[in-house]
């Protein structure tokens, strides 16, 4: 029973290794871009991917064949979307003037190649959203508006704004 | 190719850039720590709720065993008095 279980336990930490490195990279990548940090300076990404691996390897033995990298992809986007309209805003990342969700989708389809539908139930949205969220975001990113008011920056104030309010 | 995917091609390739990052040496102990965490907690919330059923089960025979409910209770009232 125990030495079932250690073998167990080695299986699983050899195999994990293995994982992380050949995918952290990639969904470190993808994490910076979510966040809209730097690459070279991404704390909230690392914390983001590191809960993220950490939900991985907790069930890895009932994955029952399921892909170990989808499966964190969508703890990932899960962990970054609860906790995104509370964050203030990042900046220096490609995607920083864009909002949360137009980071979620453009990385969602674009990034990582996830089909239209399968992103938007992901994200709880319904598919049309998820095309005009789409279009908006690429419009966004090869015609950065110049200004201190980008249109896609409004629909972050009143949360942020909310946030303060609400925590004194 | 349509203009649409001309211009979300542009943006893969602008996404693309800079290749994966390089990942901090220190991310994968963190996280089979953090995981591990997760996994002790499950177990030891899974065996209190195994103890907890136990519990409930035995303290349920003990009571049925005392109580007995199956058993009719004696009855409490005399049965009428007819024909003296």
């Amino acid at each position: 029973m125990r030495e079932r279980q250690a073998a167990q336990q080695a299986r699983r930490a050899r195999e994990f290794q293995a994982f992380v490195a050949g995918a952290a990279g990639r969904l470190l990548h993808a994490a910076t871009l979510l966040t809209g940090e730097r690459p070279d300076a991404n704390p909230r990404a690392r914390v983001l991917l590191t809960g993220a691996l950490a939900a991985t390897y907790a069930s890895w033995d009932r994955l029952r064949g399921e892909d170990p990298y989808d499966r964190t992809r969508t703890a990932l986007v899960v962990r970054f979307a609860r906790g995104a309209w509370r964050r203030p805003r990042a900046h220096g990342g490609l995607l920083d003037r864009l909002s949360p969700q137009e980071r979620l989708v453009l990385v969602l389809r674009l990034y990582e190649g996830v089909a239209e539908e399968q992103t938007a139930a992901l994200l709880g949205l319904p598919v049309e959203r998820v095309r005009a969220l789409s279009a908006r975001a690429v419009a966004a990113v090869l015609h950065p508006p110049r200004g201190p008011a980008p249109a896609a920056a409004q629909p972050q104030v009143p949360p942020t704004a909310l946030g303060k309010a609400a925590s004194p | 190719m349509s203009q649409q995917e001309r211009r979300e091609a542009a943006v893969r390739q602008l996404l693309d850039a800079g290749g994966p990052a390089p990942v901090p040496p220190d991310l994968h102990t963190d996280a089979v720590r953090r995981g591990a965490g997760m996994l002790r907690r499950r177990t030891v919330l899974r065996r209190a709720g195994w103890l907890l059923l136990l519990a409930a089960v035995l303290a349920f025979a003990v009571w049925a065993a005392d109580a007995r409910p199956w058993t009719e209770p004696p009855s409490r009232t005399t049965p009428p008095l007819t024909r003296w």
